[in-house]
């Protein structure tokens, strides 16, 4: 990404996860670029690089938006969540391979709601912002809530069934507040 | 698909947006939600040198309702107007076209005023607010003025803002008691830009239509009203006239339209679509507004 143009730089600070970083990038790094290349977080997938198949969404403030569709430098102090933040959300527990899943990694996890996995990371992000608006949604409505989200393996039937046990996962860890000490 | 290299301007008044506006002229382009324009950079189908960040702008982001209108400004997210209760309250059609707005995740950042500044004839919120009879407010260096939506649209992704000029908000008109209002669109798939749309306002006095009117997505190159009344005007919905007029309603509207061809659908199809789709809004703003005329 070294380019010999006398281009600006801008020191740009996010949040990223709850954690504070920061880069020397030009106004033109989109978000997703930042997030992947200059954070090394690249959990967040890039696929069509213009808002239509959702792999880089990320959370902003906690809403889902699309990373490729943002600059770095106006994501200056917000706080973005990427799927690699998700694991340490508060109803995340440690699941038996050891690996700490909130209610959709891992609903997706046991309804085989992934293949290749390259979509995984959107549908992640925008599945668990979706449930915090909607905790028990119908098959249809859990249909229009991923339906901003394309899936090549066409895993759909899946990741539906996936939205739905997650709102179910979510009620379950909700129900049984926040004591933790069985999962391990 | 990476965009070209640009200057970053992020001004913190809408004083500063305008003064770096005259500066950069047609070199510039504003930055709101960029949910159009960041495709758009990112393809490289264009590559301004400058982009004005209005998204730091203090006093943008308020929706504010009064007697005649609903004001929204420039930094207001789609989702944000979507949600708004007392937009809703008032003007039900705001949300009734904004939930067609492409996807929640797009919605969340795109804003309202800058989809009708983008002016694409594929554009929900330009349809409405031409059929809302609404007014874009805009800051040059001269001072403010207001330009109506019939003076805004100049034709496909062009309008009358001059280059040093910002868009700071746009007022939707309210409709007078006893409106009802109804929008749909067909697409190939949910979200996607649709094939074609159609939003509706139907006003009732006495039990019989008094005032009608349509406006349209994809079909005409700029946004455009088409008056009802001659056919509908005088008729109680859920007559047997009220079905002829209807059928003439829909004439009138094939009539109008101008759709073009392209991969997805034909401009024959487009034609027949929009047709139909107002055939079906039409009665759902009539129920509405029976019910609020009760």
């Amino acid at each position: 990404m070294t380019d010999t143009t006398s281009e600006t730089l801008h020191d740009v600070t996010v949040s990223v996860n709850g954690v504070r970083h920061s880069a020397t990038v030009p106004a033109r790094r989109l978000l997703s670029d930042f997030l992947r290349h200059d954070l090394e977080l690249t959990g967040t997938h890039v696929g069509c690089e213009h808002g239509v198949c959702g792999a880089c969404t990320v959370l902003v403030d906690g809403a889902p938006m699309r990373s490729c569709l943002m600059f770095a430098v106006t994501a200056q102090d917000h706080a973005i969540t990427t799927v690699e933040g998700l694991c340490s959300a508060p109803d995340a527990r440690v699941a038996p391979t050891g690996e700490s899943m909130n209610p959709v990694q891992q609903a997706f996890a046991e309804c085989h709601g992934l293949q290749c996995g390259f979509c995984t990371p959107g549908f992640l992000t925008t599945v668990t912002a979706y449930l915090d608006e909607n905790p028990s949604p119908t098959s249809e409505q859990a249909r229009e809530a991923i339906s901003g989200n394309l899936c090549r393996c066409t895993g759909y039937q899946n990741i539906v069934k996936s939205v739905l046990r997650a709102a179910e996962i979510r009620a379950e860890r909700a129900g049984s507040d926040v004591t933790t000490e069985e999962q391990a | 698909m990476k965009p070209a290299p640009f200057e970053h301007q992020a001004p913190l008044t809408v004083e500063q947006a305008v003064s770096v506006l005259t500066e950069v002229g047609y070199d510039g382009k504003v930055l709101a939600g960029g949910q159009s324009l960041i495709p758009i950079l990112n393809m490289r189908l264009a590559s301004p040198g400058h982009l004005v960040d209005i998204n730091r702008v203090a006093g943008l982001d308020t929706v504010e309702v009064t007697p005649d209108s609903v004001r929204v400004g420039a930094l207001v997210r789609h989702a944000g107007l979507e949600r708004s209760e007392s937009a809703y309250a008032v003007l039900p059609l705001l949300r009734q076209a904004l939930v067609n707005v492409a996807h929640p995740a797009i919605r969340n950042r795109g804003t309202t005023v800058g989809s009708i500044a983008h002016a694409d004839a594929a554009g929900e919120m330009p349809a409405i607010l031409a059929l809302t009879d609404g007014v874009v407010e805009v800051a040059g260096p001269a001072g403010s003025r207001e330009i109506a939506w019939s003076d805004f649209f100049l034709g496909a992704l062009e309008t009358s803002l001059a280059a040093e000029e910002l868009a700071v908000a746009v007022r939707f008109g309210r409709f007078p008691d006893g409106t009802g209002t109804a929008f749909t669109e067909a697409a190939r798939r949910h979200g996607d830009y649709a094939m074609a749309g159609v939003g509706v306002a139907v006003t009732l006095a006495d039990g019989v239509v008094s005032a009608a009117r349509a406006s349209f997505v994809s079909v005409t190159d700029v946004p455009s009203v088409l008056d009802l009344a001659p056919a509908l005007g005088g008729v109680e919905p859920g007559t047997s006239a009220w079905d002829s007029a209807l059928d003439d309603a829909a004439e009138a509207v094939r009539g109008h339209v101008e759709p073009e061809g392209d991969i997805h659908a034909s401009a024959d199809y487009r034609r027949m679509l929009v047709t139909e789709l107002t055939r079906r809004v039409l009665p759902q703003a009539a129920d509405r507004a029976g019910a609020s005329d009760d």
